[in-house]
């Protein structure tokens, strides 16, 4: 469904990512893993167009993006929910969940977003959505790109900072999306989690991808992984 | 005579609607400078320009093709909103990726070109444009006579300031546009045309000048300075409402015209300075504005 191959992307002088090469099947959950600083968040932006410059290729469904803008990837049908997560504090809780236009058809309709994200629901009329708990500003992030008909998603560290229960929240919901037949492209610096949702992981180090671990492989690779992530 | 705190009713209650009269100016100008300063990030010295080429364009409209007053209200903003858009595509977003100094001193010299050249063909006496029929006379309200144009630049002022406001505040369009105004690049990623969406508002605020501008012709002279007497005031009313606040634009800006035609009738040296002195006082206490957002 993506193939990135050598992509490199910078900002301004800095060359951050070095020819970065992985892939991702119809209706996998994979990982980016990887230390700090090791450019995941900017392999996700480089896909959507959100770094200033870029090279390589990003073949999505047959389809070259390398050159397109951030508009006209997200159209294709490839939706991100950034690691700040992004959530508008002028714009109430609904104005935030519809926010992103329909790309395609195939999203889900708000009935089936509120029975995910039943906190939603009860949090539906804030005025601004910066207003609710982190929790539940990830779980918003979430669920307005679930409505969109994008099938293929890039969760840039939804559980970052979020306390367990949420985070078992989060595994539920990454689990119910991929029944559901989309695609997740999940960044982690938490294998742990990692390992309860994906099926194949890749590991990042200083803008290369330098391994690929199927996840009932994780067990057994556990030394090169506590190598490769410093924990 | 009715006397008010010593004042002749007449006195008082004239500069008041004259004060009301430039406050809905002051609003609607404030409002498009508001608008397109949230979403642009500059600040919009042509703004006093376009305005008058919304004058312009009503007087030439009747002048070479016979088109009255009421359909150049819409007719104006149109043209001079494409105008606007024109501006914005081929000269101002160029300028996107520098400082916003440079937005500024852009449409500064944007304003003083556009006023040299309607000065070099119009002079800069003024042309007269005459009240609509239906809206010349006056109206005996009891306590004074109450032009009845004067009472429609009101209403009309009102009715655009809070249409605008319930657009941007109310409605998918407006969220787009706020959410664009915090974080332009993940609007854009999730599908949003937002170079679109930036020219639209430019033109949109243009509009908002040039329709000011039609209605203001009749009042004041269709000259090209017109904007300048304005615009001073109407950069105080964007820093008191706080930059970038509709609602804010709104208030303050029917507020100072009102505290300038008070001031006026007490302490007429005070009137010219008044709405600086506002500023200042406002500036030391809420140093965002009175309805600056919340950062
Ligand atoms: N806007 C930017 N301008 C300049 N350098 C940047 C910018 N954003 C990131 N970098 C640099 O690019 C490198 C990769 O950053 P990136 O955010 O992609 O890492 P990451 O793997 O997502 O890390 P983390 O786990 O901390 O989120 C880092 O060295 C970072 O300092
Ligand atoms: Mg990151």
């Amino acid at each position: 469904m993506l193939k990135v191959t050598g992509l490199n992307a910078w900002y301004g002088e800095s060359h951050i990512l070095h020819g970065v090469d992985f892939e991702v099947r119809e209706g996998e959950v994979v990982t980016l893993l990887g230390r700090n600083g090791a450019g995941k968040t900017t392999t996700l932006k480089s896909i959507m167009g959100l770094v200033p410059r870029r090279e390589g290729s990003i073949d999505f469904r047959g389809r070259e993006m390398i050159r397109l803008m951030p508009n006209h990837v997200a159209r294709s049908g490839i939706a991100f929910c950034p690691e700040e997560r992004g959530i508008f504090g002028s714009l109430s809780v609904t104005e935030n969940l519809v926010l992103p236009p329909v790309v395609a058809p195939g999203g889900l309709d708000t009935d089936t977003i509120y029975t995910l994200f039943p906190n939603l629901k009860e949090r539906a009329r804030t005025a601004h959505g910066t207003r609710l708990s982190g929790g539940e500003q990830q779980m918003l992030a979430i669920a307005r790109i679930l409505r969109t008909g994008a099938k293929l998603l890039l969760l840039d560290e939804p559980t970052e900072g979020l306390a367990p229960v949420i985070v078992q929240q989060i595994g539920r919901t990454v689990r119910e999306i991929k029944q559901r037949g989309f695609t997740v492209l999940l960044v982690e610096q938490n294998f742990r989690f990692a390992q309860t949702v994906a099926d194949r992981h890749y590991v990042m180090e200083h803008g290369q991808v330098i391994d690929m671990i199927p996840n009932h492989q994780l067990e057994a690779s556990m030394d090169k992984l506590h190598e490769y992530l410093g924990v | 005579m009715i006397m008010i705190f010593g004042i002749p009713g007449p006195l008082l209650f004239g500069q008041l609607l004259l004060g009301l009269i430039n406050g809905a100016f002051y609003a609607m100008l404030s409002m498009g400078l508001a608008i397109i300063f949230g979403m642009l990030n500059i600040i919009n010295f042509a703004h006093g320009a376009l305005f008058m080429m919304g004058a312009f364009a009503s007087w030439m409209l009747l002048q070479y093709a016979g088109i009255g007053y009421f359909p150049s209200l819409i007719l104006a903003p149109l043209i001079i909103g494409v105008f606007g858009v024109i501006l914005e595509r081929t000269i101002i977003s160029r300028l996107y990726h520098l400082d916003h100094l440079y937005g500024l001193l852009l449409t500064f010299g944007l304003a003083l070109v556009i006023q040299g050249l309607f000065r070099n063909y119009y002079g800069s006496s003024g042309l007269p444009y005459r009240i609509p029929d239906v809206l010349q006379g006056a109206t005996d309200v009891g306590f004074m006579f109450l032009p009845n144009y004067r009472a429609w630049v009101v209403v009309a002022a009102v009715v655009v300031c809070v249409a605008t406001w319930a657009i941007i505040e109310k409605t998918p369009l407006g969220a787009t546009l706020r959410a664009a105004t915090e974080n332009a690049p993940l609007v854009q990623a999730f599908g949003v045309n937002v170079p679109r969406v930036i020219t639209l508002t430019y033109g949109g605020g243009v509009a908002l000048a040039a329709f000011a501008g039609v209605l203001a012709a009749p009042i004041y002279s269709v000259n090209p300075n017109m904007g300048d007497n304005f615009i001073n005031t109407v950069f105080a009313v964007v820093v008191i409402g706080g930059m970038g606040s509709i609602m804010g634009s709104i208030v303050t800006g029917f507020a100072l015209g009102v505290i300038e035609g008070l001031t006026k009738v007490f302490y007429p040296q005070a009137s010219a300075t008044v709405v600086f002195l506002v500023m200042v006082i406002v500036l030391l206490t809420l140093p965002h504005g009175l309805f600056g957002r919340r950062a």
